[in-house]
């Protein structure tokens, strides 16, 4: 009896040993290359097998909304899931483990930014057939992108600076309203800004101008919170912060020219997924790279200790108002794609009820870190689509998860975790 | 004349803000964070005021136990603030507890999701439609040389003041109140002086509830219509009312409580009333611009945790 007890978990150890090495010593790429095969596969194959396993369609969400919608398809559920996903990923890239990381050895030494380009290739390519199976996959994708941007651009504020800013809606509706103002007006024949002045036909050139709009205006808007934040820190800055969101919510209220609370619609359907994906790379990238600079090291010494950054000749002003202005650039940005894949905002879109969910995504994912933010944005996003068949009860599972996420691990689930892209492209070292 | 009667509606109002204002400011005072499920605490104490109000004027129908009115109000009263202590407390150990040490914003995050889970607990149990309140009180308006006032207004504008001050009583003059005031002070250094430091918080987070109750209860009773998300903007603007107050102080909470009860009223009597929340957010943003720290607030310095 002993004995076998005793195989047994020797057996157990050794597996997740096995597990371990196995998981280590596959490259990025290997992974990648694994989701293209699944996705492909999918692509191909996905609805008859799934109509052959007895489930009306291929799986809209890896199964969870149809695990929760008809309990007695989980066998099936759980077979397409594993058959579709989790074997080919597994097989694909455990049996293209040593040239993947050859090839990965390979691409490094061209410069960085050709291996990279190829790795964002690849995960675009496993998105794009992903979402293309449906539109709701397109609009999940999209969102978790949009989410992303948001989440990081709170992340420089709450969790490099340590501030606790509430003022976020406030940036994306500015950052939205302008958006949309700008394409609205010049490309769109509609009731509140009348006939175009452009031609419809060269918008798409100028929706990154828009894009950009969106940001400045957002982050002229961050001024009103950032000056006072020079003198006031902790809950009366979230005050501050608290009370720009409802200044800019009733603002946008009041003002007819842009639709008061019956909102502004009909914005053209120009944020598709490779412009969302496009703009969440962009946006990871030049934040990863501000937050790794010398500012980002100044934004981690005033949330530590102000004064002694001061002291150490750290101009504490500038560095709030750079994070502000950064912070919120970015959530303008996404504010405006926001605006144009819903194509439609109205000021009640930016409450209280968006800030529990963006501070949600958050303290979820880990504080003062990248991958913190996506791992949060994902998870949450990707866990409300999941738990929507749960009507009202989605809204108590998650914020429990989220107390429990706080109970043991105050600081999120990544925290203080570099965002190192070279590591995470490199080849895996195989262990003797 | 417009001016006076809305005086009294003023009043009226920042006394709703002021009540659910002392919660915040007390347990801000003793571990200072803001207990950000507050607003939803006072939404269940008016569903437990409407829960006890209905059950005890049913008894009362019955012939069981026949009361007047009045004696049926003090009961849902009492009955509700201290049922409602309760659900503070529970928040309390639930959500602050396991947190004491960890960063404030994630204890800001776990009490921003249990508000989320008590609306929609609430909304899963009674479901969407509005509540009305029943009346427990016959209104009688009394004309005072063409100002119309409500035996309402004046009874919850007295008792909201008398609550306040009877708090601001305990603090001052008991045991217990000492013991808050000295936990206010260092609750790192104190407890090792055999000041039970969970003890306090959770007698903190009762009181602060009870109040929350209160004030759910003469909501209920002048705007006769529950509904689960009515806490949301009641609780932010009364955390607002707490920050221009001061951190941590009873008198400035109740005075600023009152302060932005004038603030809503009186702005649309000059401006359109669509502007309201426009114009009260930007006045509590220039005070706090000219005066960061409240009106009774310590400064910023950086002794303060972060």
């Amino acid at each position: 009896m002993e004995a076998s007890s005793e195989k047994l978990s020797n057996i157990t150890r050794l597996s997740k040993i096995s597990i371990r090495t196995f998981v280590s010593q596959v490259p990025l790429l290997g992974w990648l290359l694994g989701a293209l095969i699944a996705v492909a596969l999918e692509h191909f194959v996905g609805t008859p097998f799934a109509r052959a396993l007895g489930l009306p369609k291929a799986l809209s969400l890896f199964g969870f909304l149809i695990i929760l919608k008809k309990p007695f398809l989980i066998p099936s559920a759980v077979a397409y899931v594993l058959l579709i996903y989790i074997l080919p990923i597994g097989i694909v890239a455990r049996s293209s483990a040593s040239i993947m990381n050859k090839l990965a050895g390979k691409l490094l030494d061209f410069p960085m930014l050709f291996s990279v380009i190829i790795h964002l290739g690849l995960l675009y390519a496993v998105v794009h057939w992903w979402s293309d199976m449906s539109l709701y996959r397109n609009d999940v994708a999209r969102f978790m992108l949009i989410a992303v941007m948001v989440t990081l651009s709170l992340n420089i504020i709450n969790g490099y600076m340590g501030e606790f800013s509430c003022s976020h809606p406030g940036f994306l509706a500015l950052g939205a309203y302008s958006a949309s103002v700008f394409t609205v007006l010049l490309f769109v024949d509609d009731r509140i800004f009348g006939l175009a002045w452009l031609p419809k036909a060269i918008g798409p050139l100028f929706f990154p101008i828009a894009l950009i709009i969106g940001g400045l205006v957002a982050a002229v808007g961050a001024l009103a919170v950032a000056i006072p934040s020079f003198r006031t820190r902790g809950d009366y800055l979230a005050i501050i912060s608290l009370a720009f969101m409802f200044i800019v919510k009733s603002l946008i209220e009041n003002l007819e020219a842009v639709g008061g609370p019956r909102g502004l619609s009909s914005q053209p359907n120009w944020a598709s997924l490779p412009v969302v994906f496009m703009c969440a790379v962009l946006a990871v990238w030049i934040i990863n790279n501000f937050v790794r600079s010398t500012f980002g090291k100044a934004l981690n010494a005033v949330r530590d200790n102000e004064m002694a950054a001061d002291a150490m000749t750290v101009n504490t002003r500038r560095t709030k108002m750079t994070a502000f202005m950064f912070g919120a650039f970015w959530a303008g940005v996404a504010g405006g794609l926001y605006a144009h894949v819903v194509r439609y905002v109205n000021p009640g879109d930016f409450d209280i009820k968006k800030l529990a969910e963006v501070l949600a995504m958050v303290y979820f994912g880990g504080l003062n870190s990248v991958y913190g933010a996506i791992v949060g944005a994902c998870g949450i996003s990707l866990l409300g689509e999941a738990l929507r068949p749960l009507a009202l009860y989605k809204w108590v599972i998650i914020p429990l998860l989220l107390i429990l996420v706080m109970i043991y691990r105050p600081t999120g689930l990544i925290a203080f975790k570099e965002f190192d892209v070279k590591k995470l492209i490199q080849p895996k070292k195989v262990s003797p | 004349m417009q001016l006076l009667q809305n005086l009294i509606n003023a009043l009226q109002l920042g006394s709703f803000y002021a009540l659910i204002a002392l919660g915040y400011s007390m347990v801000y005072s003793i571990l200072m964070l803001f207990n950000f499920a507050h607003g939803d605490i006072f939404m269940v104490g008016a569903y437990i005021g409407f829960g006890v109000a209905t059950g005890l004027i049913a008894l009362s129908k019955m012939g069981a136990l026949a009361m007047p009115n009045w004696l049926i109000l003090m009961l849902t009263v009492i009955f509700s603030m201290f049922l409602t202590s309760f659900v503070g407390m529970f928040v309390e150990r639930v959500g602050y507890r396991p947190l004491r040490d960890a960063p404030r914003a994630s204890a800001a995050i776990t009490g921003l999701m249990i508000g989320i889970i008590l609306e929609t607990g609430n909304l899963i149990l009674l479901g969407a439609e509005q509540l009305s309140f029943p009346s427990l009180v016959q209104t009688a308006t009394y004309n005072l040389g063409g100002i119309y006032i409500t035996n309402q207004k004046i009874m919850i504008v007295a008792l909201s003041i008398g609550l306040a001050f009877a708090l601001h009583q305990f603090i001052r003059r008991t045991k217990w109140g000492m013991a808050m005031r000295a936990m206010a002070f260092d609750y790192v250094v104190v407890p090792l002086m055999g000041v039970p430091l969970n003890k306090i918080a959770a007698m903190t987070f009762a009181l602060g509830s009870a109040l929350a109750a209160a004030a759910g209860i003469f909501y209920g009773i002048a705007y006769p219509v529950l509904d689960p998300y009515m806490g949301v903007l009641f609780g932010w603007k009364a955390f607002v009312a707490a920050i221009l107050g001061g951190r941590g102080s009873v008198v400035g909470a109740t005075l600023a409580g009152f302060l932005l009860g004038f603030i809503e009223i009186f702005v649309p009597m000059i401006f359109p009333s669509t502007i309201r929340n426009f114009i009260a957010y930007s006045i509590v943003l220039l005070i706090l611009v000219f005066r960061p720290h409240g009106f009774f607030g310590e400064p910023y310095s950086a002794r303060l945790r972060l």
